[in-house]
């Protein structure tokens, strides 16, 4: 039992938020608002010679073999800066289903290839749920994992009609997606398809909560900075105890929300079959912070937190937009209520880590199982 | 990152079921804030000592087994899954002992130590004053050396288990001159010292939990003091940190009262109008496994040689406020029966020990530090802002 990350992982993690933190400012997010595109090209080309788009991948398919666990942290990093560009979405959900994909042998090479591309940079995936009518940056990916039913269909861009639409945050590029669920392009149907969509609508929903503790991270701080500088009275407005018991109840949703997405993250990747309650608990926390945090903090701003001016707004509006990705709240807390119902769950202090704690059974047989 | 037990950890928690599964009284005590039920509870303590159950991650010397805090957290995960007793003596196990294990001398361990893992010395806490509360450092009762004794005058409140225990420890001036932090000290006093008057203070539920204590010229020896003079203040905050809030409040214990509380749920949601149930059902649920978490990341941490961080604080406020949702939200499903205070067998069983949980979880934001404190501690240690 070890519920910490390995010291590679922090390295890894506080290398890659050095690296964002010094790339993506507010100044260089705000250029993007008024591009055609919405994408830092230089900032993609970077991303792509650290090789994150491998991460997941599996030596044997040309990627680093790394899980979740390894990946949770980067996450949090991106969306700690509000990162625009979808990498996260690329890295842990794209990828992955490509590799599940391949691992089953569907799509003869078609598969691989794009699992080629995407890795070595030359080619841009949307995944496209059905939980999710939106896609982001749509109109910049070169293939579509989309679904119709519990089908699974893998369409080049040229094949599908976008319909851009205006996101409340200006730095994302959503639009509805619509295709032909021509039998040409799909991988896979019924019991399938929809194992395949289950587990990238966990490992979606795992990527919204992991950036959604990011975002909401980086808003108590700018709230701590700007309620330390702004004066008045004679003092700071942030001695104040109104003031600092908002944020200090933020801080205590997000070191609360924090190891369940961990855990969640640990679950997909050991134990995906079993991995729904965790990934909706991650959900469901996460959003809970950083939905207040969003509140708090523009409230700690006074009458800035409502301006367009101020900075602040790219996190928030991010957070607000995450909350609603992959399953909202209250999809998820549906499947835990469902979950909680079931005369079988197992509940109780001697299942924080499933069946496992149940000491009859072996944990080596447990992963057979 | 390895979220299975080992081998080892799994026997350890076979070995901890089987004990409580054959020693666990099978009907409940009476709660320890009676006469009665105050020495039930200490004869539980025994048998826990007897079987080297009391505190297990003591040392082997002072009747523990050496566990780490992994083992601990199995303990406690098993302890609350069989219903065991509350613990009569942990102010003593939880409070102290860690502190005499890291500021006493070899005497003062050999002295106190195994006498309180027996259960045969009981105690209280003594930190708060009339004028003391979430301002400790205001504390005015003095201890003034005389000799080869300290002399104390003044009078401490809500001193919790004072009524019926055997000894106090606190903080006392020791130094008249001094002020605010400086010049407190730690001293450990027999509540059977002449000059002690104990007068005992009735709880929400009528019973009483805590007391006022005066002393009036109380004689103790030197040897009471616990860390040098003067540094009583340090200990206090030394011993106020993670190590504290995990021994006083494992979340074994909500997620054991959040799993029934999923059971008064199912049996009882058809007859629920109030929607709002169940998302509280669902919050408790998850944030009770959330406190598990967060508690295994740090004790993770520390098996390996790391350091609690000021996040730690935040845990006071969250255990405290789900406990609170938990009981708030079981008496709601409890309906308009929740207000009957439980006397015959039928309506215990019906009824369970909610309302005795409900009336003890309106003191958790306020003990052990208020929880309005503890979002200063939190605003100023952890996120850095501005004291005044």
């Amino acid at each position: 039992m070890d519920a910490t990350f390995t010291d590679d992982q922090l390295t890894f993690a506080e290398a890659t938020r050095a690296v964002l933190t010094g790339e993506v400012t507010p100044d260089r997010v705000r250029a993007r608002w008024s591009t055609e595109d919405g994408l830092d090209q230089s900032l993609m080309e970077q991303i792509q010679s650290l090789g994150l788009n491998s991460v997941l991948v599996p030596e044997a398919l040309g990627g680093l073999g790394l899980g979740q666990t390894d990946f949770i942290l980067m996450a949090q990093a991106c969306g700690y800066v509000a990162l625009p560009e979808p990498v996260v979405e690329q890295v842990t959900i794209a990828a992955p289903l490509l590799v599940d994909a391949v691992d089953r042998g569907l799509g003869d090479g078609r598969v691989q290839t794009v699992l080629d591309g995407l890795q070595q940079g030359t080619a841009q995936i949307a995944v496209g749920h059905p939980i999710n009518p939106l896609i982001n940056f749509a109109h910049s990916a070169d293939w579509f994992l989309l679904g119709h039913g519990e089908g699974l269909y893998l369409v080049p861009a040229d094949e599908v009609v976008i319909k851009p639409l205006k996101s409340m945050d200006p730095s994302r590029r959503i639009a509805e997606v619509g295709f032909d669920a021509d039998a040409a392009y799909c991988l896979a149907q019924g019991d399938v398809g929809a194992e395949l969509w289950r587990a990238t609508l966990n490992r979606g929903a795992l990527a919204s909560a992991a950036q959604l503790v990011g975002l909401a991270e980086a808003m108590v701080e700018q709230a701590v900075r700007y309620t330390s500088d702004r004066e008045q009275f004679g003092r700071a407005v942030g001695a104040n105890q109104a003031v600092k018991h908002l944020l200090a109840d933020v801080a205590v949703q997000l070191e609360y929300a924090k190891p369940v997405v961990y855990r969640a993250a640990y679950t997909a990747e050991v134990s995906p079959g079993r991995a729904d309650f965790a990934v909706s608990h991650a959900k469901a926390a996460a959003t809970r912070a950083a939905l207040l945090a969003s509140r708090q903090c523009i409230q700690a701003h006074g009458a800035m937190g409502y301006t367009w001016e101020c900075d602040l707004q790219i996190w928030v509006k991010r957070a607000w937009a995450l909350a609603r990705e992959w399953g909202d709240e209250g999809f998820h807390k549906n499947r835990i209520h469902e979950w909680l119902l079931r005369p079988e769950a197992l509940l109780g202090p001697d299942f924080t880590f499933g069946r496992r704690s149940i000491t009859e059974v072996p944990a080596s047989e447990e992963e057979a199982a | 990152m390895d979220l299975r037990y080992t081998d080892e950890q799994q026997r350890f928690r076979l070995e901890v079921r089987e004990w409580l599964e054959a020693h666990v009284p099978s009907a409940p005590l009476p709660s320890f804030d009676t006469e009665q039920g105050f020495e039930a509870h200490r004869q539980w303590e025994r048998s826990l000592a007897a079987g080297n159950w009391g505190m297990v991650t003591w040392p082997e010397a002072y009747g523990g087994r050496g566990c780490d805090l992994i083992q601990w957290l199995i303990f406690e995960e098993e302890y609350y899954r069989a219903g065991a007793p509350l613990r009569v003596n942990q102010n003593g196990i939880f409070l102290l002992g860690p502190t005499l294990m890291e500021y006493g001398t070899e005497e003062q361990k050999a002295r106190f130590i195994p006498a309180m893992a027996r259960g045969d010395e009981i105690w209280a806490q003594g930190w708060s004053e009339p004028n003391a509360g979430s301002d400790m450092a205001a504390i005015r009762c003095t201890a003034i050396r005389d000799g080869d004794d300290y002399v104390i005058n003044g009078q401490k409140i809500w001193s919790t288990r004072a009524v019926f225990a055997d000894w106090v420890f606190g903080l006392f001036r020791t130094d008249p001159e001094s002020e605010r932090h400086r010049g407190l000290s730690k001293i450990l006093v027999p509540l059977s010292a002449d000059g002690i008057t104990v007068r005992p203070i009735a709880q929400l539920n009528g019973l009483p939990g805590f007391a006022e204590i005066f002393f009036d010229d109380v004689r103790v020896p030197a040897f009471n003091l616990l860390g040098g003079e003067g540094e009583g203040w340090n200990i206090a905050m030394a011993t106020a940190g993670f190590e504290r809030g995990l021994m006083l409040r494992s979340p074994a214990r909500f997620q054991q009262a959040a799993k029934r509380l999923v059971e008064l749920y199912r049996s009882r949601r058809n007859e629920v109008l109030d929607a709002s149930i169940e998302e509280a059902v669902l919050r408790c649920y998850m944030d009770a496994e959330a406190y598990a978490l967060s508690t295994y990341q740090t004790a993770s941490l520390l098996v390996k040689g790391g350091r609690i961080g000021p996040e730690a604080s935040c845990n006071k406020i969250f255990w405290s406020e789900l406990d609170l949702l938990i009981h708030e939200t079981a008496m709601k499903l409890l309906g308009a029966r929740g207000e009957i205070e439980p006397e015959s067998d039928q309506d215990a069983a019906e009824l369970g020990s909610w309302l005795d949980g409900f009336l003890f979880a309106q003191s958790g934001p306020i003990y052990a530090g208020t929880n309005e404190i503890q979002r200063n501690i939190i605003a100023e240690r952890m996120l850095g802002m501005p004291r005044k």
